[in-house]
């Protein structure tokens, strides 16, 4: 614990540091703490999920290979660019905010948010795919091909809807705090003095991308040797 | 704690991270379109594991951050593998056979709502014809 | 050394209530439901987990008030499934589990450690609105005609054949979690980085280790069940069947998911409970807790331990027994560290100069009933005795051993002890003591029968039992009224005291620790000056003899 903290409470001129703290480095190094421990917490809360994806998987191997063939993986592999694209801007997007450069800050954070609604347009035409397939369990749900029983491919279609749907909602929520961000950025608020909510929004959207980087293979890259 | 942000990455930096990004994600879909059994699994989680690792070093800045952070970062990662391997360990070592004579109900493709599935009346004694 | 002991009531002459302090700070409604002080957001959370209480409370009376009789002539038994059920997830997830952390931990985490206040206040107000919403959607589900899953929400009862109301249910525990989560998030960065000069970690109190542990078990574990929720949730709704065994899911993989967070939660409960005991012991017994830092990395122990041992609740479930030997050895190794604790207070106690306080008296109860509590959870946790004893009164015994003769205790305890600074005013004594000794014989009369007559293969949740076990269970119910009489006693000495009581000063029990160096009630801003730590922890040696 660093000694520098060491002074009586006094009023804090810098209008940047909140009256709990004793100083902007205090500050900085409690809010960086503060999302890592979210970010642990969000990683175990998409892995309840992915646990019981693998269990699945380990059950019924043919239907989750037959389910997943349904699944578009020229879109997928797409989506994964744009959010590896999204990730990039996002970095670059810090590294201007640290730079004082607004500009380039507003732009890469518009890049960002640009990304992130092709990601959810694509997720929206695969979505309405599946709706026109009958994939959608609990909405018609029906599947007729020889491969893979219907009750186990209907679980892999729960999977992929509960963990696709789950990291949608994370990047809506991402994109919703964007807008303020991206005005703040435009008012001139983020500089080398202060950039941390840029810092923090990035380590959230790189998690959000970190959670696509795992559904990827594991929802659209089964079994693809044996076609 | 300044020492946080005293070395960054640089904008080339970030295009050499990106770059091997998009090649791990072109190798992991080569390669499922291979068969190499069993160890397309590990081929597969193994490359999201290093994607993984260069987004967390490099765009999350872990590599320049302090000990606690690098700690904290881990701690997700370690507490979920808790999870799915202790969970593993119960489901592929059951040795668990169906009762005799269960017949799961027929699999209904288009359910109605909920109202549909019979709620027995249950008398004091009589067995449950759900199990 | 030669004790000091603690000043009688009516040796303190002479003192005054501060001027001002975070109570006189604003009258105003706004002033307390937009707060951002930590200790008036653990105010907040004191009246509405008071409530919880006395609402879980009742639900318990009623599940008592049915078992006084073999037959089911109370209620019908889907009513009495209601009532367990309810009683369950009030008391552990809008009581137990909040309830020494987000009020005490709230209160006297920034105060212990020199801080102003917690890392982030907003988030801290923040999860004490989530916990009240969470809070509505159950009493909601309550008002719309209850829950009778079970506090467990066990697949596919829940999630496709219960007829009552899952869903309000499940998104009030789901909400719940996230106040949860919030408030040990706010926690492991306050200790982290807002300790005062000089505090160094082998310096904090062992309160502070126990609630760092409580809150990794909170950020790592809640998520879990969070997911788990949706998933049940989502299957009622959309007839998925990822829990549904007719449709190839598997009822025993949402156990796994459930326990996995459930198991670390009653750690959650138990461990700040027993931070509490460490202060309470080195206070009354004027000396340091023997082996700080075997008692401080126990703490540690059990959170990272307790995650590895889940699978003891579901020894019975078709589990494998590869899985179920390996929760079990290591279920045996997390008792160690519990019981490294019980045997350093215990030594911390040897040839001690002990002073009965009502503080002191509630943590021997803790003290007893735990090692009683935890020691039963061994003989459950081998799993031949558990195929006995799972799902029988044995285990509601056990239970509630720990979380009530423990936890309950060591809130209680806790609330006494750090009263006279949360309202600057003693409480009478006698009628403490007095509450402590009903709840203490009560709470004995309750639930030791219950091992008896599990043991003997009484079933729990269960509405109507065979007749031989009826002595059992009105002795059962004649506790619980006794126990009801201990709880009732403070809801009125207590609040009495804020306005009545004598003013207590800033250190009435000559304790050691930052938060009793500051007046009492403390400032908003807690410190006037940041304070320097010098000495360790506990250092009553140091103490002077003149009284305050």
């Amino acid at each position: 614990m660093s000694e520098s903290h060491a002074h009586a409470v006094v009023a804090h001129h810098d209008p940047t540091v909140a009256h709990q703290f004793d100083d902007k480095a205090q500050q900085t190094e409690a809010v960086t703490l503060g999302m890592w421990a979210f970010l642990a917490q969000e990683v175990l809360f998409f892995g309840a999920v992915f646990t019981g994806y693998t269990v699945y998987r380990s059950y019924y191997p043919d239907s989750f290979i037959a389910g997943s063939h349904h699944l578009d993986i020229k879109l997928g592999g797409f989506n994964t660019a744009v959010l590896i694209a999204s990730s990039l801007t996002m970095a670059l997007a810090v590294h201007a905010a640290q730079n004082t450069k607004r500009i380039r800050l507003v732009f890469f954070l518009l890049a960002t948010l640009f990304l992130g609604f092709v990601f959810l347009g694509v997720k929206v035409i695969e979505y309405g795919d599946k709706f026109h397939h009958h994939l959608i369990p609990g909405l018609g749900f029906l599947w007729a091909e020889p491969h893979g029983d219907p009750k186990h491919v209907q679980i892999f279609y729960s999977f992929y809807f509960a963990m696709t749907g789950m990291h949608a909602l994370h990047m809506i929520i991402g994109a919703a705090i964007l807008l303020p961000l991206i005005w703040m950025a435009i008012r001139g608020r983020f500089s080398a003095a202060y950039y941390a909510p840029i810092e923090m929004f990035g380590l959230y959207w790189h998690f959000v991308d970190i959670v696509w980087i795992f559904l990827f293979p594991l929802l659209y890259l089964l079994g693809l040797h044996a076609q | 704690m300044e020492l946080e942000h005293s070395h960054h990455p640089t904008v080339p930096l970030y295009l050499l991270v990106f770059g091997a990004l998009i090649v791990l994600t072109g190798i992991t879909v080569l390669v499922a379109f291979q068969d190499f059994g069993v160890m397309n699994n590990v081929i597969a989680l193994g490359i999201a594991g290093i994607k993984t690792t260069l987004v967390v070093l490099f765009f999350m800045h872990v590599k320049y951050s302090s000990r606690l952070t690098k700690m904290f970062a881990a701690a997700g990662a370690f507490w979920l593998a808790i999870l799915i391997s202790f969970t593993l360990s119960d489901t592929l070592t059951r040795k668990s056979h169906p009762v005799q004579g269960w017949v799961p109900l027929p699999f209904v493709q288009t359910p109605g709502p909920i109202e549909s599935v019979p709620f027995v009346e249950h008398q004091p004694g009589q067995a449950s014809e759900h199990h | 050394m030669s004790a000091v002991p603690i000043p009688r009531q009516s040796e303190t002459p002479g003192l005054e209530m501060p001027r001002q302090h975070y109570l006189n700070a604003g009258y105003s409604i706004k002033s307390w439901l937009l707060t951002l002080d930590h200790k008036r957001i653990a105010i907040l959370y004191l009246i509405s987990v008071s409530a919880f209480f006395v609402m879980g409370a009742l639900f318990a009376g009623m599940i008592r008030l049915e078992l006084l009789t073999p037959q089911g002539d109370l209620l019908e038994a889907e009513t009495y499934n209601k009532m367990f059920t309810m009683h369950g997830v009030i008391m552990i997830f809008f009581v137990l589990i909040p309830s020494i952390p987000a009020i005490l931990g709230n209160f006297l985490i920034p105060l212990m450690i020199g801080a102003r206040d917690v890392a982030f206040p907003r988030l801290n107000l923040l999860s004490w609105y989530v916990f009240m919403t969470g809070g509505v959607f159950l009493m909601t589900a309550a008002i719309f005609g209850g829950v009778d899953t079970g506090w467990t929400f066990y697949t596919p009862y829940s999630s496709v054949y219960s007829n009552t109301n899952v869903m309000l249910a499940g998104m009030g525990a789901f909400t719940a979690g996230f106040s949860s989560i919030l408030t040990g998030l706010n926690f492991i960065v306050t200790i982290h980085t807002m300790r005062a000069p000089g505090m160094t970690w082998f310096r904090l109190p062992l309160f502070i280790w126990a609630h760092y542990a409580t809150s990794l078990i909170q950020v790592l574990a809640t998520p879990v069940i969070a997911m788990t929720l949706v998933l049940m949730m989502l299957e009622r709704s959309l007839h998925l069947g990822i829990f549904d065994p007719n449709l190839g899911g598997d009822p025993v993989l949402f156990q796994h998911l459930f326990w996995f967070y459930s198991h670390p939660a009653v750690y959650i409960m138990i461990l700040p409970g027993m931070g509490v005991i460490s202060e309470i012991i080195a206070c009354f017994t004027r000396r340091r807790i023997f082996g700080y830092s075997f008692v401080a990395f126990s703490s540690l122990g059990i959170a990272i331990i307790g995650f590895f041992v889940w699978g003891h609740h579901l020894f019975v479930s078709s589990q494998s027994v590869y899985a179920g030997m390996a929760f079990s050895l290591i279920t045996f190794l997390v008792a160690v560290p519990s019981a490294i604790k019980t045997f350093n207070w215990t030594a911390t106690m040897y040839k001690a100069s002990i002073s009965y306080e009502s503080p002191m008296v509630f943590a021997f109860g803790f003290l007893g009933l735990f090692v009683i509590g935890g020691v039963t959870g061994l003989f459950l946790g081998a799993i031949g005795l558990d195929v006995h004893m799972h799902d029988t009164y044995f285990v509601v015994a056990h239970f509630h051993y720990i979380m009530v003769g423990g936890e309950i205790m060591a809130f209680l305890g806790a609330l006494h002890f750090w009263w006279p600074k949360m309202f600057g005013r003693k409480y009478p004594e006698g009628w403490a003591i007095l509450a402590a000794a009903l709840v203490f014989i009560g709470f004995n009369l309750t639930f030791f029968p219950q091992f008896l007559v599990g043991y003997l293969g009484m079933p729990r949740r269960y509405h109507t039992y065979p007749a031989e076990f009826q002595l059992f269970n009105v002795l059962s119910t004649a506790g619980a009224s006794i126990l009801g009489v201990g709880y009732l006693l403070p809801f009125f000495y207590l609040p009495w005291s804020i306005r009545f009581g004598q003013v207590a000063g800033p250190n009435p029990w000559r304790a050691k620790g930052l938060e009793w160096q500051v007046q009492s009630p403390p400032l908003t801003e807690n410190f006037e000056q940041t304070p320097i730590v010098t000495e360790e922890a506990y250092e009553y040696s140091h103490l002077e003899a003149k009284v305050v």
